[in-house]
């Protein structure tokens, strides 16, 4: 099984960096796998990271992309609730990348 | 689901078809009930007309209070709370198969409609494709 190295620990993930155990996460862990992709993460990253983590602890699920950006949009604004604002934040789209750095699955339906 | 109706549906102005789930078993002990939840969840990002039906054991998928501890699975019941930000907000439930287990409308964890048999068959009727689990 792959792992990662963050502050002296090895961290399990899966073959997509994704981690196994979600309680393993830290806001280090999310820096550690946002610097892999050369992405310094802000304010506004934070947001959205910790808005992933709210909506999986309620729903027990990492919400569709279309789904993340009407929730935010409730939430944060409807200036951060549009596909523009997060895929400039998360190039690699943000559905599948801020997951990764909340420390949940890839979401379901996500190819 | 065939690569063609998936592009149908995915597109604005594409043929939008209306899907009916109809759920059966109970939520654990075997997969269906939580194969059917994906399903819904993917197929609802492809922007189809998607209607859930609980029917028998069905019933006990959306019910309050599920604790899977001594189970060791994990407790998806609050994913369906989450069906309504999908856009899947036609739930259904059959009014027999509630009473046969002394539930009533109260003890579901999301809102639903509960209809009768014949009106599950009506509904039935009126949909396009139906998937059964």
């Amino acid at each position: 099984m792959p792992t990662i190295e963050v502050a002296g620990k090895t961290i399990e993930v899966d073959e997509e960096g994704y981690l196994q155990n979600r309680t393993d996460w830290s806001e280090e862990i999310a820096t550690a796998m946002a610097k892999e992709d050369d992405c310094d993460l802000t304010q506004n990253h934070w947001e959205v990271i910790n808005f992933l983590r709210e909506y999986y602890d309620e729903y027990q699920i990492a919400p569709a992309v279309r789904v993340l950006t009407k929730a935010i949009g409730k939430k944060l604004g409807p200036d951060k609730g549009n596909s523009k604002y997060l895929y400039e934040l998360f190039p690699y789209g943000p559905a599948k990348q801020a997951c990764k750095y909340a420390g949940l699955p890839k979401p379901t339906g996500c190819v | 689901m065939t690569d063609e109706m998936m592009e149908e549906g995915g597109a604005p102005g594409g043929v939008v078809k209306k899907f009916l789930y109809v759920n059966r078993k109970a939520p654990y002990g075997t997969i269906y009930a939580l194969e059917s939840l994906e399903v819904v969840l993917i197929s609802a990002a492809f922007e189809q007309d998607v209607s859930l039906a609980f029917l028998d054991d069905g019933v006990y998928q959306i019910v309050k209070g599920q604790d899977t501890k001594s189970v060791g699975v994990k407790n998806f019941s609050p994913t369906y709370r989450a069906l309504e930000g999908y856009d899947v907000e036609k739930l259904y439930v059959e009014k027999e198969s509630l009473e046969a287990r002394g539930l009533t409308e109260e003890d579901l964890i999301v809102p639903v409609q509960v209809i009768s048999t014949e009106e599950i068959a009506d509904l039935m009727e009126s949909h396009d494709v139906i998937l059964s689990f």
